[in-house]
């Protein structure tokens, strides 16, 4: 049901959501509620689920069971409002190698049907500092260069929700505190952001809210600080270490 | 509008890709011409069985340089997800259909003019006195067969051994553009009133048309993970 | 469906039809007067090429209920279909050189019907092909449907394409022997032996269903297993 009462905010859910491929299960069970303002770690060893869930949110997957909701509604069903309040990178760019910054970022503009596209990538050009080689093919760029353009991709159209599936690969130093920031003021702007990451302490700097995947189910889900010790070691090592 | 302002978008950035790097376009013409050049050793075609054997000849360059272009249409996608890139935005399935399949057409156009061109010159033929209806024939029976040619480039792209299962996919749905363009081609070269050959070009219309309204309407399932 | 009529029991009946029409094309069909014996594949020929078109019209019926209501059981009677159909389509093209050769003096020719049961043949095994090369296995089923539904509408312009550049050819010095002048007897033959390959595809396209069914189950059942080991 979507809100019309001011002040409540659209929701982000997996409402019971289970994926799975052929034989391999990669999620069970899972829901989750992501509102504006959360800034949520996903955290767990790999195959854990961490991809699957992110790509779920970001209506790319669609659930084997359950449903994903935006503002109340079944993204399959009704999913432009919900990719309009949505920004995702992941490990694959979405970048076409032989277009420079500027055209991929046009061509997503376009695609978005974004009114004020100039004034938004010159936006993005200056939050990523991207300014320098906007000329050059991104085929041609550091990997670290494309992965700010990937993410300069995903903040275009202003989403309410970014999701970044591990951000921080690639980054060198300097960015990743420039994007650690940049996601601290996002959350105080009352935007939701959900990442990934494989290194625990540098996304608990960040992030408020962790939720421990491990084969596929939610083990934990709360504040960062209030995590049990055993959660977060299944989370970081897997179960069989245990 | 909102729809076409996407495949203008899609279709002008795989013209302004393919424009940095020439590939697939280059691929598609040499790939044709080699087809007419080896057609020449296998027949020796004489001078009046030319009109019987070239319209043959020309549609099984097109089929194949065709088959290239689509895969690679969709191998530059795979490169770094580019469709699930398209996927992210609120953009209509349909629209990424259309858009891909204008530039396949486009591609396929270009490579099909330089075909002609090289079988004209070998072969000493001139297309000139039937060139309007000729072109008409090329076109609708070209729209066709790109028409499937980049639903089945879309749903090879998830197989392994997807430059086989292109070819295995498009060839026997293809078969009524296929019998249309050279039938009616070999009409119009030989100078035989429209009438006789007209049914074919309605034929490969309608088959245009069933084609690009299915696959628009299928296309979200063959992107849908 | 099971209770009522199980595999077993079906597959006697099967075997009882088979035995009956196999006895009504030595025996009781007359010998067809310029053909001679050889005539008699003509049962066979004619009432698999039905089954097979029947097959990839189940496809279609299977292909749009998968797109529709994501029901397995759906995707799996496609599926199904498109392999018993495989089968008998293969027959046809099997006995069609059979009676050709000595009839007509030749193999094969590109006449209307052949070119079509090929072209059949050739949207069976894309089908098919496509089923096992999917690199993801939760896709193939959409995938599948979408190529199955694609072939499906196109049979019908293949038909009319592959009519009207025959009738501008040359024809086979004999046309085919089925159509007018049908000797009732015959009639009769033909009609019991597509009921007995009726009954045999049915049979195979259930147990094929039941043993996709299966297969679901215990891949099911290993993951809920795998899931709550842990691993």
């Amino acid at each position: 049901m979507p809100s019309d009462t001011p002040g409540v905010r659209p929701a982000l859910e997996l409402s019971d959501v289970s994926k799975h491929f052929g034989d391999l299960r990669a999620l069970t069970d899972v829901s989750l509620r992501i509102e504006p303002g959360d800034c949520v770690l996903v955290y767990g060893p790999n195959g854990a689920g961490k991809t699957t869930l992110l790509r779920l949110l970001a209506t790319l997957a669609r659930p084997s069971e359950g449903k994903v909701l935006y503002d109340g509604g079944n993204v399959h069903q009704n999913p432009a409002a919900a990719k309009a309040a949505i920004g995702f990178t992941s490990h694959a760019t979405f970048l076409y190698g032989e277009l420079n910054t500027r055209e991929n970022l046009e061509f997503v503009g376009r695609l978005f049907g974004l009114a004020n596209l100039q004034q938004r990538i010159a936006t993005v050009l200056d939050l990523f500092h991207l300014r320098e080689r906007t000329k050059t093919p991104v085929r041609e760029l550091s990997r670290g260069y494309q992965q700010r353009v990937s993410l300069a991709r995903a903040f275009l159209h202003d989403p309410l929700f970014l999701l970044l599936d591990e951000p921080f690969t690639g980054l060198d130093a300097a960015s990743t505190e420039s994007l650690q920031g940049l996601m601290r003021r996002l959350q105080e702007q009352g935007k939701a952001v959900v990442f990934s990451t494989h290194d625990f302490e540098q996304g608990a700097a960040i992030a408020r809210r962790l939720v421990a995947l491990e084969g596929g189910r939610i083990r934990y889900d709360g504040l960062v600080g209030m995590a049990p010790l055993t959660a977060l070691r299944i989370a970081r090592e897997g179960r069989k270490t245990l | 509008m909102e729809t076409l302002r996407v495949v203008w978008a899609i279709f002008m950035k795989d013209l302004r890709v393919e424009w940095r790097h020439r590939g697939t376009l280059a691929s598609m013409c040499i790939f044709g011409i080699l087809v007419v050049f080896l057609f020449n050793f296998a027949f020796e075609p004489a001078r009046e069985e030319t009109v019987r054997l070239l319209p043959g000849l020309l549609w099984i360059a097109f089929a194949f340089a065709g088959v290239l272009g689509f895969n690679r249409s969709f191998a530059a996608e795979r490169e770094n997800a580019g469709l699930e890139g398209m996927r992210l935005a609120p953009v209509d399935p349909g629209a990424i259909y259309l858009g891909k399949m204008l530039a396949n057409l486009f591609f396929l156009g270009v490579a099909e003019v330089v075909v002609v061109f090289a079988a004209s010159l070998w072969y000493n033929f001139s297309f000139v006195p039937a060139i309007g209806w000729f072109a008409l024939i090329t076109f609708f029976c070209t729209l066709g067969y790109v028409a499937v040619g980049t639903t089945f480039g879309a749903v090879a792209a998830n197989t392994r051994m997807r430059e086989v299962m292109l070819p295995v996919l498009q060839f026997p749905v293809a078969v009524p553009v296929f019998i249309a363009g050279v039938e009616a081609s070999t009409g119009a070269l030989k100078g035989d009133p429209v009438g006789d050959y007209a049914g074919w070009i309605k034929l490969a219309a309608g088959f245009s048309v069933v084609f690009v309204v299915l696959s628009y309407l299928l296309f979200e399932y063959v992107l849908e993970d | 469906m099971n209770k009522a009529f199980p595999p077993p029991l079906h597959l006697v009946v099967t075997l009882a039809w088979l035995c009956v029409a196999g006895y009504m094309i030595f025996l009781y069909a007359p010998q067809e007067l310029t053909m001679g014996e050889v005539q008699r594949i003509f049962y066979i020929h004619v009432a698999s090429a039905w089954t097979a078109l029947l097959a990839y019209f189940l496809i279609f019926l299977g292909s749009v209920g998968y797109l529709w209501k994501r029901s397995s059981f759906a995707d799996d009677f496609a599926h199904a279909a498109g392999e018993v159909g495989f089968v008998f389509c293969t027959c046809v093209l099997v006995t069609g050189p059979l009676w050709a050769k000595p009839v007509w003096g030749i193999w094969w020719t590109w006449d209307a019907r052949l070119t079509l049961t090929f072209v059949l043949w050739l949207l069976f095994v894309a089908y098919l092909m496509l089923r096992s090369y999917v690199i993801n296995p939760g896709r193939a089923g959409v995938l599948a449907a979408v190529v199955g539904i694609i072939g499906f509408v196109d049979v019908p312009i293949d038909y009319m394409a592959i009519r009207w550049w025959r009738t501008q050819h040359p024809q086979p010095v004999i046309a085919g022997g089925e159509g007018s002048g049908l000797d009732p007897r015959m009639w009769v033959t033909l009609l019991v032996t597509w009921g007995a390959l009726l009954c045999l595809f049915s049979y195979l396209l259930r147990q094929h269903v039941r043993l996709a069914g299966l297969r679901r189950e215990i891949a099911h059942l290993r993951r809920s297993l795998g899931s709550s080991l842990g691993g």
